[in-house]
């Protein structure tokens, strides 16, 4: 089988495929490109919560006819984003929700002026009272959204939850917090549109998702699918926050572009960027857990609550993530998780790396850790007596057929990490020690791809074609936005096919151009998207053999003579395939039960934490990360994403923190929304077990999202582990600790415990 | 470019330019806009992320922060001119190598940083390639192979070229 095979190009550290082109600056960014007679758009935004929308101003100094003005009024099709509901506005019309809600647009010859004429435009409100926090919503005294402010809600219940608590040695309760974190791309958010009666709307974009632009755009400007054509530009990063986003704003763009005639270039500032795009789903996480007298799980009740923002957006699927998440890589036979995502009136939170894991994984992995000190076990120790192991059911009963090989990466990861003995290192020293350290261990897993029956509803289409000049390209429209789609999906099709990394290309993430093979999210383009090219080469293979004259054994110049045979007697060159799930896979979307996910990446993430008990900041010094991911595609790239992911989950843990102000962010810059940098990040060590997953590409499962889940509580057990003090909400800035360690003086005997 | 304005002059990437606009826009947008260089990067308009990063008569310099009027006379270095004849710099060489670049939006910067660094320090510990790059924000690579690219290149090259040497100064 292909996925245990021995491979020339898959598996090697090619370079980056578009690398040279990055490196000498000329790849091209969405701000790099401009129109023949471009204009440029801006966004008059709301300046409250909610309300309703009296009046809308424009100031008699400024001479309006110069500019194009769009209004909700200007939609010629549907005035929502379609995502998954279409509850949320293009415009809004005679109503806002949130803070930084569009109201009004703009465009201009002049980026400069349009910028300040937007600046001039006053709009008029009756506030409506709003609601900010998930226990304001969750009292549902003002309804925001729907008829009870319930974005979505899922029920989980495996065995007999109810019944468990009787027989319980120990009941451990916990409640456990996580912010909003912004995505911090360095590349704002930024669409050209171009409109014509008879082409209909192109957008050009920095974005992740060019049919999901493609749909909202159908819907706002109600014409048939091939008058509306997305180009992803090259993009700076997205991470999630560029998954639904640019829905909206190509939306905007377009409409500008409809009525001034001209190709509209809309792209954020940082301030604009932070204030008015989505970030990840604050959550408040419940665990009532039952274990018996061998520290065995009984039963694990968990609640889940998520800030979904003022419209649904992605909240469903964040959810989603997080039910099935939240139980973590442990066998227990009773399980319930009532989960819901609450509306408020914020801006929409979205989807960030993990969606719904990183909050989930955080509760359960610091409630170990707090279960162990509640019943004098050892919390590696807990780990071990509780791993799922293979042939064990999850919380939805899926039975684990793959290795779950989770006491060997905690083994790795401890020994490595020199775990043991630093424990003890530290408790010496940190008697006299102002920096008192310890080590903190987080174990997860992360589901790869869409949940259940996600991938079959996708029903995702990717191909190979080689073009009348000869070139091999892989038609996808999954985007590279950093994560190396481009580099890892030419290497398998150089690989399946038979040429070198050099003879094939990625076609132009174009929809006019490249089939819909889903979005660039969930983990899923290695597994997934991964594995239909290595089914579309085989099979283009295939038919070069049986119709172009190609021999069993094959050299470059032959494969290339067989597609001239084959293009001059059949026409193009193409090998399509469709999704096609693996055998035996069940899944109830009514009772969240059976196959969850196809495939499960699993790891170990060890922190080492110094604590300055003089200044109160927490430093994590060193770091380790155990992983099993499947097969590995490209151990630079994947190395890359590792690494990055948890300097994210670092600053998640400790920097992070979004500030709202009347569900305004109010500290929307880089200057004071603090990321890590190259001085911050500690020295990161990276493991890879390889268990080749058959239905993958080459054995590949999901790798970009997993580093994410573990950073926080694994740092956060260290620093239960340095000081004794256990903190259970993030971010935790120094004036957190701060807080917590004046009211726990003295410090020194806190730190003995 | 508006006539109206004195011309401002300066070198770029070893060429002599000449502009006229407002002598207070960003060199950023005279880089961008006026000489066509999209090399440079915006990432947040007020020094923080350093994708903007260029260097100025042999300074690391953030082109937002620097108004075009300052630069009268100075010779900037920009992404653009790092390569020779179609080579690759020995830095570019080790990011594409090392994986010190993914989404691509920070290089730029990140690349003038490290030619900065290894211009006037070639072979720098890692706590000053740390606090050499500590003013460029990277969010996708964690940092760790950017630190491995510039190890990498400070292994190859036991003098700085002539061309560093010249911005160095």
């Amino acid at each position: 089988m292909s996925a245990h095979a021995k491979t020339r190009i898959v598996g090697s550290p090619v370079p980056r495929k578009e690398g040279v082109d990055k490196l000498l600056g000329r790849a091209r960014y969405i701000d790099d490109i401009e129109r023949e007679g471009m204009w440029h758009g801006a966004t008059v935004r709301s300046t409250i919560p909610r309300g309703l929308i009296r009046s809308i101003g424009f100031d008699r100094t400024i001479d309006w006819s110069e500019f194009t003005i769009v209004t909700a009024a200007d939609i010629p099709g549907y005035n929502h984003i379609q995502l998954i509901f279409a509850d949320q506005p293009c415009l809004a019309d005679g109503k806002v929700n949130h803070c930084d809600e569009a109201i009004v647009l703009m465009a201009h010859p002049d980026k400069y002026k349009v910028r300040e004429a937007a600046a001039a435009v006053k709009i008029e409100y009756d506030p409506l009272p709003p609601v900010f926090t998930i226990e304001e919503s969750e009292r549902q005294d003002v309804i925001v959204w729907g008829a009870d402010n319930v974005l979505k809600s899922f029920l989980l219940e495996k065995g007999d939850v109810d019944s468990a608590w009787s027989s319980a040695t120990h009941i451990v309760e916990g409640e456990y917090r996580t912010g909003a974190q912004e995505h911090l791309y360095i590349e704002n958010n930024g669409v050209i549109a171009e409109y014509s009666a008879d082409g209909g709307v192109t957008i050009w974009g920095s974005l992740q998702c060019p049919y999901y632009v493609h749909k909202s755009l159908l819907a706002v400007f109600d014409l048939p699918e091939d008058k509306v054509r997305v180009i992803q530009t090259e993009t700076g990063g997205a991470f999630g926050g560029k998954e639904d986003y640019p829905s909206t704003l190509a939306a905007h763009a377009a409409l500008l572009a409809m009525k001034s005639g001209h190709p509209v270039k809309m792209v954020y500032d940082r301030m604009e960027d932070l204030a008015a795009t989505t970030k990840r789903h604050p959550s408040r996480v419940r665990h009532r857990t039952a274990l018996d007298a061998n520290g065995k799980l009984l039963a694990m009740d968990i609640e889940v609550a998520t800030d979904g923002g003022a419209y649904s957006t992605l909240s469903s699927t964040v959810l989603s993530r997080a039910t099935l998440h939240s139980p973590g890589p442990y066998l227990c036979p009773n399980v319930r998780v009532r989960s819901r995502a609450w509306a408020t009136n914020t801006v929409p939170y979205g989807a960030f790396r993990g969606f719904g894991a990183p909050q989930a994984i955080f509760a359960i992995e610091r409630h170990m850790d707090e279960i162990a000190a509640a019943i004098g076990v050892d919390p590696i120790e807990l780990r071990r007596r509780n791993f799922l192991h293979d042939g064990d059911t999850t919380a939805t009963e899926q039975v684990m057929r793959e290795p779950v090989i989770l006491d060997q990466l905690l083994d790795l990861a401890l020994a490595e990490s020199g775990y043991h003995a630093k424990r003890v290192r530290f408790a010496k020293e940190n008697r006299t020690n102002p920096v008192k350290r310890g080590m903190g261990v987080a174990a997860f897993y992360h589901g790869s791809g869409f949940t259940g029956s996600g991938e079959r509803n996708l029903n995702s289409l990717a191909g190979i074609d080689v073009t009348a000049d000869g070139k091999v390209r892989v038609l996808v429209s999954s985007t590279e936005f950093g994560q190396g789609t481009n580099t890892i999906l030419t290497q398998i099709a150089a690989e399946a096919i038979g040429l070198e990394y050099e003879d094939v290309a990625m076609a132009p993430p174009d929809t006019g151009i490249v089939p819909n093979s889903g979005p660039t999210v969930a983990s899923r383009t290695s597994m997934v998207v991964g594995r239909l090219i290595e089914r579309a080469s085989l099979q283009l293979v295939d038919l070069l053999q049986k119709h172009g004259g190609l021999s069993e054994v094959f050299s470059r110049e032959d494969f290339f003579a067989a597609c001239e045979r084959y293009r001059a007697a059949k026409g193009e060159v193409v090998s399509l395939c469709r999704y096609e799930a693996p055998p035996g896979i069940f899944w109830d979307d009514q009772k969240y039960r059976g196959e969850a996910y196809p495939a499960y990446a699993w790891s170990i993430h060890v922190a080492q934490v110094g604590v300055d008990t003089v200044t109160y900041s927490a430093e994590v010094e060193e770091f380790w990360a155990v992983q099993e991911a499947g097969r590995v595609l490209n151990p630079v790239l994947a190395g890359g994403q590792i690494e990055g992911g948890i300097a994210q989950g670092i600053g998640y843990a400790l920097y992070e923190k979004v500030l709202l102000q009347n569900g305004h962010m109010v500290n929307n810059q880089m200057t004071n929304y603090i990321m890590p940098t190259a001085e911050d990040v500690p020295p990161i060590h990276v493991y890879f077990e390889q268990i080749p997953f058959i239905h993958g590409g080459y054995g590949a499962k999901g790798i970009g999202e997993l580093p994410h889940d573990g950073p926080a509580p694994a740092i956060l057990n260290a620093i239960r582990d340095a000081i004794g003090v256990s903190f259970t909400s993030i971010p935790l800035l120094p004036e957190d600790l701060f807080q917590r360690l004046a009211a726990v003086k003295p410090v020194e005997e806190a730190a003995a415990v | 470019m508006n006539a109206g304005w004195p011309a401002i002059e300066f070198v770029v990437n070893g060429e002599a330019r000449k502009v006229h606009v407002s002598p207070m826009k960003r060199l950023l947008d005279v880089l961008r806009e006026d000489l066509r260089l999209t090399g440079t990067k915006e990432g947040c308009g007020e020094g923080e992320c350093g994708s903007c990063s260029v260097r100025m008569n042999g300074e690391l310099v953030n082109s937002c922060l620097v108004p075009v009027l300052q630069v009268q006379n100075a010779s900037i270095q920009t992404v653009e001119g790092l390569a020779c004849d179609g080579e690759l710099h020995p830095l570019q060489q080790a990011f594409l190598h090392c994986g010190g670049a993914q989404c691509g939006i920070c290089t730029p910067g990140m690349l003038m940083a490290a030619t900065h660094l290894l211009a006037n320090n070639p072979h720098p510990n890692m706590a000053e390639i740390r606090e050499g790059l500590a003013g460029n924000l990277c969010r996708c690579t964690g940092f760790k192979r950017i630190f491995d690219s510039v190890i990498s290149a400070a292994a190859q090259t036991n003098e700085p070229t002539a061309q560093e040497a010249a911005h160095a100064r």
